[in-house]
C-alpha cells in the first residue's frame, strides 16, 4: 500500500476527536504529585495540531466541498448518524484551535491544584471544540455543544476567582438555555423534513433542502440563533461573558479557550444560514444593528473597566461586534474578513489574557490603578504586551488590521453606512487600548517591586503567538485561501 | 354451571403470570426463612431476594416477543408489561443493593424489609400487566400496602412514622377514588375488562358524553395521578419521600411510579381511545402544572433527599408530556424514560444513602460541601447521575427527554414541548447547586466516615452503565420501547 492511499484511508477527524479524549482519561488517571499530567497534555495538543497541520498542508486548496467525510449509522432508527465533515472554513478552525490548546497545555504548567483533574478537563474540552467544527449531523453537533459546556463549567468554578461560583452558574445557566432552544428547533426541523420527504434524518446536508414556509424559517431560526447569540455573545445576551473572565483561573489558560467558544459564530456560518436562507436575508439587517450596537456598547464597557480581564471580555465582544457585522453584510470580501478576524482575535486577546495572568502572578494585581510603568521592571513583557494591545487595536501589519479592513471593505459595498459608524468604534477601541498601555507599561516606575522579567517557558508560549500575530498581519493569503470557495458557496445559496 | 367452570379452567394460563408467581413465591419463602434466622442476620435475606429476582428476571425476559393471555383475558404478558417488569426488576435489584449496610447503620436489620420490596414489585408487575380494573386493582393495592409498610419502616423514628401513615392515609383515600371510577364505568359499560370497556364505549358514542362515564374516567384518573404523584396530587410526595428510609424513597420513586404509568397508559388507551382528544387536553394542563410545580419548588429545597423528591414530582411532569403526545414515539418514549429514570434516580440516591450519616443527619446541601475532594469517585458518580438528571448528553436523560419533546412536536405540541425544555432549564440551577456545593465549597470534614460497602458499589456501576447505554447507544432499547407498546 502506498503511503498516498495509507494517508487517504485513516480516518483523520475521528482521530483529531479521539486523541484528546483518551488524553483527558489518561491525564485524570495521572499521578497528581508528578507533572505526568503536563507532560501528557502537552504531548496530546501536540499530536493533534500536527494532524491539523498536516491536512492543512494537504487539503488547503482543496475547493468549496467537504476535504474530508467520515459517517457510520449510530442511532439507525431515527437516523441519526455518526457523521463528520470538514469543509475549507472547519479546516482553519480546527488548525487555529489545535494550536491555541498547545500554547494553553503549555500555559497550563504552572497549575498545581487538583492538575491531572485540570488539564483532563483541557483535553476534553478540545474534543468538543473540535467536534463542533467537524460534526455533520446535528445531533451530534448539539452533543459536543454541550460536551464543551461542562469542562469549562468545571474549570471555572473550580480553580477560579473568589465569585466564581456565581459566575459559572451563570455562565451555565445562560449557555444552557440557549442550547435547549436550539435543540427543540432541531426536533422541529427533524419532524418537519421527514414528514416531508420520509427520509428521518439528522444530516445538515439533507435537511438543507427542506421546504419551509417563511414563518416556519423565522421560528426555527430565532431557536437556532438564540444558541449562537448567547455563546457568541452578542448584546444583550454577553452579560455572562465578562464575570466568567473576571473569575477565570488565574493562569489564563480557560480566557484563552474561552475565546475559542465563540463557536456561536461558526454555528452561525455553518448551521443557521444555510438552513434558514429566506430567514436570514430577512433577519440580516437586525443582526447589523445588533453587530453595531455590540461594537459600541462593548468598547464603551471596556472604556470604564478597572480589571484588565474584564476589559479585554468587554473587547472581545467589541471585536464579535465587528465580525458579526461583517457577516450581516453578506459579501465575500466582509464574509472572509469575518472569519480571519475570528481567528485574529483568539489569537491576540488569547496572548493578552496570558500576559495578564503573568503581571498578576508577578504583582499581584490586575487592576488598573494599581499597575504602572512596567517598562522599566520587565521591558521584554511590556514589550510584547505592546505588539499584542496594537494588533487588538487594529494597527496595519499586525494580525487584527487584515480582518478588520476586509470587513470594513466588505461591508462598504453593501452597507456604506454601517462600515462608517464601525470605523468610528475602530477609533473607541484605540481609545481604551492606548489608555489601557498608558497606564500600565508606561507612567511612573513603581520602583518599589522588583519584577522578573519573561521566563524561556513564558517565551515559549508568547513567541509563537507573536510570530503568528505578524504572519496573519502581513501574510493572512494562506489561510483566506480555504475560506474562498466555501464562503462563495455559502453566499450562493440565498437570494 | 359446570360449563362456565370449565370455560374459566380453560382459560387459566398460569404462563400469563409465571413471572409474578415466582417472585412471591421467593417472597413468601424468605417470611419463613426469615423466622429461623437469627435476629440481625440480613445478608442471606438479601442474597436469595436478588437470586430471586435474577430467576423472574430470566422468566420475565424469555416471554419476550411470545405474549401470553390468561384469565379470560383479565392478564396480558405481552411486551408492554414485559418492558415495564424489567424496569421494576432493575429498579427492586438496585434497591436491595443500596440498602443492607443502610438498614443495619440505621439500627433496623430486619429481615422482613426484602420480602416486602419484592411484594411490591410483584404488585407492580400485576399492574403493568393487568388488563382488567380488578387485576389491576389488585396489583396496586399489592404493591401499595407493601410501600405503606416500607416507608414506616423505622418504627422508632418519627419522619418515617409519619411518611408510613401519612401514605397510608391519603393512599387509602385515592384507591378510593380510583374503585369510585372503576364502579361507575363498571355501571355504564357492564364490564371491568378493559378490552371491553373501550368497545362498549366505542359502539355507543352517547355514552361518551354521559356524566357518569365522564365522573368514572376522572375519578379514576385521579387514582392514578395521585400515584404518580401529578400535580395538583403531588401534596403527599415531599413528605413521604423525606421521611421514608432513603433507599425506599429511590425505589418509590422510580418502580412503583412506572407501575402507574402503565396501567394508566394501558386504561387510557385501551378504554378511552374515544375520547383521546378530550383527556389529552386535560392532561396538557397537568403536565405543565407538574412540571413547573415540581421544578420551581425543588429550586428552594436545602434537603437533596427532598429536592429529589420534588424534582420526581417534575420528572413525572415530562412522563405525562408523552401521554399527552399519545402517539408512536410518545409512548415508546415514555417507557424509554421510566427506564432512564430508574437508573439516574437510584444512582443518586444510592450515592446519598452513602453520604447520609447515622440518623439521616447528613442530607443537606451544606453537609455535602467539598465532598467531590474528599470522595471523588463517589463524586464523579454522583455528577454523572445530576448530569444525567439534568438531561445533558450523552446521558440517559438526555435520550429520554429527547425522544419525549421529539414525541410533543412531532403530536403538534410544540407550545408544550417548549414549556417542558423551560423547565428542564430551570431544573438545572437546583442539580448544578448540588454539585457547587460538592466541588467549589470547601470541605468542612474529611467524610472518613462514609463507608463503601461493595454492593452498593454495584448498584452504583448497574446505574452508571445504565446511563451511559442509554445515553450513547439509546437506539437499541428504543427499538424495543417500539415494539412493547400497543
Amino acid at each position: 500500500m502506498t503511503l498516498t492511499a495509507l494517508f487517504s484511508q485513516m480516518p483523520w477527524l475521528t482521530l483529531l476527536l479521539a486523541l484528546p479524549l483518551v488524553g483527558a482519561i489518561l491525564c485524570m488517571l495521572a499521578d497528581p504529585e508528578e507533572r505526568t499530567s503536563h507532560g501528557l497534555a502537552l504531548v496530546t495538543t501536540g499530536l493533534v495540531f500536527a494532524i491539523a497541520v498536516g491536512l492543512f498542508v494537504v487539503y488547503s486548496n482543496g475547493g468549496g466541498g467537504w476535504l474530508l467525510q467520515e459517517d457510520a449509522a449510530w442511532i439507525t432508527r431515527y437516523g441519526i448518524r455518526y457523521s463528520l465533515g470538514m469543509d475549507g472554513i472547519s479546516l482553519v478552525m480546527v488548525l487555529l484551535t489545535s494550536f491555541l490548546l498547545v500554547i494553553a497545555a503549555l500555559a497550563a504548567w504552572p497549575v498545581r491544584r487538583y492538575a491531572p483533574q485540570f488539564l483532563g478537563l483541557l483535553l476534553l474540552l478540545e474534543t468538543g471544540l473540535l467536534g463542533i467544527f467537524l460534526a455533520v449531523d446535528l445531533v451530534l453537533f448539539y452533543l459536543f455543544w454541550e460536551i464543551m459546556l461542562i469542562p469549562l463549567f468545571i474549570m471555572i468554578g473550580l480553580w477560579g476567582g473568589e465569585q466564581r461560583r456565581q459566575a459559572a452558574i451563570k455562565f451555565f445557566l445562560y449557555a444552557l438555555a440557549g442550547s435547549l432552544a436550539m435543540l427543540i428547533a432541531l426536533i422541529s426541523l427533524y419532524l418537519l423534513h421527514g414528514d416531508q420527504t420520509g427520509n428521518y434524518t439528522f444530516l445538515l446536508t439533507e435537511l438543507v433542502n427542506t421546504e419551509l414556509s417563511l414563518t416556519q424559517e423565522l421560528w426555527l431560526f430565532a431557536g437556532f440563533m438564540l444558541a449562537f447569540a448567547i455563546k457568541t455573545p452578542l448584546v444583550p445576551f454577553h452579560t455572562w461573558l465578562p464575570d466568567a473572565h473576571a473569575e477565570s483561573p488565574e493562569s489564563g489558560v480557560v480566557d484563552l479557550t474561552g475565546l475559542l467558544i465563540k463557536t456561536g459564530i461558526f454555528g452561525m456560518i455553518r448551521i443557521a444560514f444555510p438552513l434558514f436562507p429566506a430567514a436570514t436575508h430577512q433577519v440580516l439587517p437586525l443582526l447589523g444593528v445588533l453587530a453595531l450596537v455590540s461594537l459600541f456598547h462593548a468598547a464603551w464597557g471596556a472604556y470604564r473597566q478597572q480589571d484588565i480581564k474584564r476589559l479585554f471580555a468587554y473587547s472581545s465582544i467589541s471585536h464579535v461586534g465587528l465580525i458579526l457585522l461583517g457577516l450581516a453584510a453578506w459579501q465575500v470580501t466582509a464574509l472572509e474578513g469575518s472569519i480571519l478576524l475570528m481567528l485574529t482575535n483568539a489569537v491576540a486577546t488569547g496572548a493578552l489574557f496570558l500576559l495578564v495572568a503573568m503581571i498578576r502572578q508577578r504583582t499581584g494585581t490586575c487592576q488598573l490603578g494599581e499597575l504602572s510603568g512596567l517598562w522599566g521592571q520587565a521591558p521584554n513583557l511590556s514589550a510584547l504586551f505592546l505588539l499584542f494591545a496594537l494588533s487588538s487595536l487594529g494597527l496595519p501589519g499586525l494580525a487584527n488590521f487584515a480582518g478588520e479592513i476586509l470587513v470594513l471593505i466588505g461591508t462598504f459595498q453593501t452597507h456604506p453606512v454601517w462600515a462608517s459608524l464601525a470605523m468610528v468604534a475602530v477609533v473607541f477601541a484605540a481609545a481604551y487600548i492606548l489608555r489601557l498601555v498608558q497606564k500600565v507599561i508606561w507612567g511612573p516606575d513603581c520602583g518599589a517591586r522588583l519584577l522578573h522579567d519573561l521566563t524561556p517557558r513564558e517565551w515559549l508560549i508568547l513567541a509563537p503567538l507573536a510570530i503568528l500575530v505578524i504572519w496573519l498581519g502581513l501574510y493572512p493569503a494562506p489561510f483566506l485561501t480555504p475560506l474562498h470557495e466555501p464562503v462563495q458557496l455559502l453566499l450562493g445559496g440565498l437570494p | 354451571m359446570e360449563n362456565l367452570v370449565q370455560t374459566a379452567l380453560n382459560n387459566v394460563n398460569m404462563w400469563a403470570i409465571m413471572p409474578s408467581i415466582i417472585l412471591v413465591c421467593f417472597a413468601m419463602g424468605l417470611l419463613l426463612i426469615n423466622a429461623f434466622l437469627p435476629r440481625g442476620a440480613t445478608k442471606p435475606a438479601m442474597w436469595i431476594s436478588l437470586i430471586g429476582l435474577a430467576v423472574t428476571a430470566f422468566s420475565v425476559i424469555s416471554g419476550w416477543g411470545s405474549p401470553q393471555y390468561g384469565f379470560s383475558d383479565a392478564v396480558a404478558l405481552d411486551n408492554f408489561a414485559t418492558f415495564f417488569n424489567v424496569t421494576f426488576l432493575i429498579a427492586a435489584a438496585m434497591t436491595i443493593l443500596m440498602s443492607d449496610d443502610y438498614i443495619r447503620r440505621e439500627g433496623y436489620p430486619i429481615g422482613e424489609y426484602y420480602p416486602l420490596i419484592l411484594f411490591t414489585t410483584a404488585g407492580a408487575m400485576w399492574m403493568a400487566s393487568g388488563t382488567d380494573m380488578m387485576t389491576i386493582f389488585l396489583g396496586l393495592e399489592v404493591m401499595s400496602i407493601s410501600l405503606y409498610v416500607l416507608a414506616g419502616f423505622f418504627r422508632g423514628d418519627v419522619r418515617s412514622n409519619e411518611a408510613g401513615l401519612k401514605y397510608f392515609l391519603l393512599g387509602a383515600f385515592s384507591t378510593g377514588f380510583l374503585l369510585y371510577g372503576i364502579a361507575l364505568i363498571y355501571g355504564v359499560t357492564g364490564s371491568t375488562r378493559l378490552s371491553e370497556i373501550g368497545v362498549f364505549l366505542n359502539a355507543h358514542p352517547s355514552l361518551l358524553s354521559n356524566p357518569m362515564t365522564l365522573a368514572g374516567i376522572m375519578l379514576l384518573s385521579i387514582g392514578f395521578l395521585f400515584k404518580i404523584a401529578a400535580a395538583p396530587f403531588h401534596m403527599w410526595t415531599p413528605d413521604v419521600y423525606e421521611g421514608a428510609p432513603t433507599p425506599i424513597t429511590a425505589f418509590m420513586s422510580a418502580g412503583p411510579k412506572a407501575a402507574a404509568f402503565a396501567a394508566f397508559l394501558r386504561i387510557m388507551e385501551y378504554c378511552f381511545f374515544s375520547l383521546k382528544p378530550e383527556w389529552t387536553a386535560v392532561l396538557w394542563a397537568l403536565a405543565v402544572l407538574t412540571m413547573i410545580i415540581g421544578n420551581v419548588i425543588a429550586i428552594s429545597q436545602t434537603n437533596v433527599k427532598r429536592m429529589l423528591a420534588y424534582s420526581s414530582i417534575a420528572h413525572a411532569g415530562y412522563a405525562l408530556v408523552g401521554m399527552v403526545a399519545a402517539n408512536e414515539i410518545g409512548y415508546s418514549a415514555i417507557l424509554f424514560y421510566m427506564l432512564a429514570y430508574t437508573f439516574m434516580n437510584i444512582g443518586a440516591f444510592a450515592i446519598l444513602v452513602l453520604a447520609g450519616k447515622k440518623g439521616e443527619e447528613n442530607l443537606t446541601l451544606e453537609g455535602l460541601s467539598g465532598f467531590g475532594y474528599k470522595r471523588p469517585l463517589l463524586g464523579v458518580a454522583f455528577t454523572i447521575c445530576l448530569f444525567s438528571l439534568m438531561g445533558i448528553p450523552p446521558t440517559a436523560g438526555f435520550a429520554g427527554k429527547f425522544y419525549i419533546f421529539a414525541g410533543a412536536v412531532k403530536a403538534g405540541y410544540i407550545w408544550l414541548a417548549i414549556i417542558g425544555v423551560l423547565n428542564s432549564a430551570v431544573s438545572l440551577y437546583y442539580y448544578l447547586r448540588v454539585m457547587v456545593y460538592m466541588y467549589f465549597r470547601e470541605a468542612e470534614e474529611d467524610y472518613s466516615w462514609v463507608k463503601v460497602p461493595v454492593s452498593v458499589v454495584v448498584s452504583i456501576v448497574i446505574a452508571l452503565v445504565g446511563i451511559f447505554y442509554l445515553g450513547i447507544i439509546p437506539g437499541a432499547v428504543m427499538d424495543l420501547a417500539r415494539l412493547a407498546i400497543f
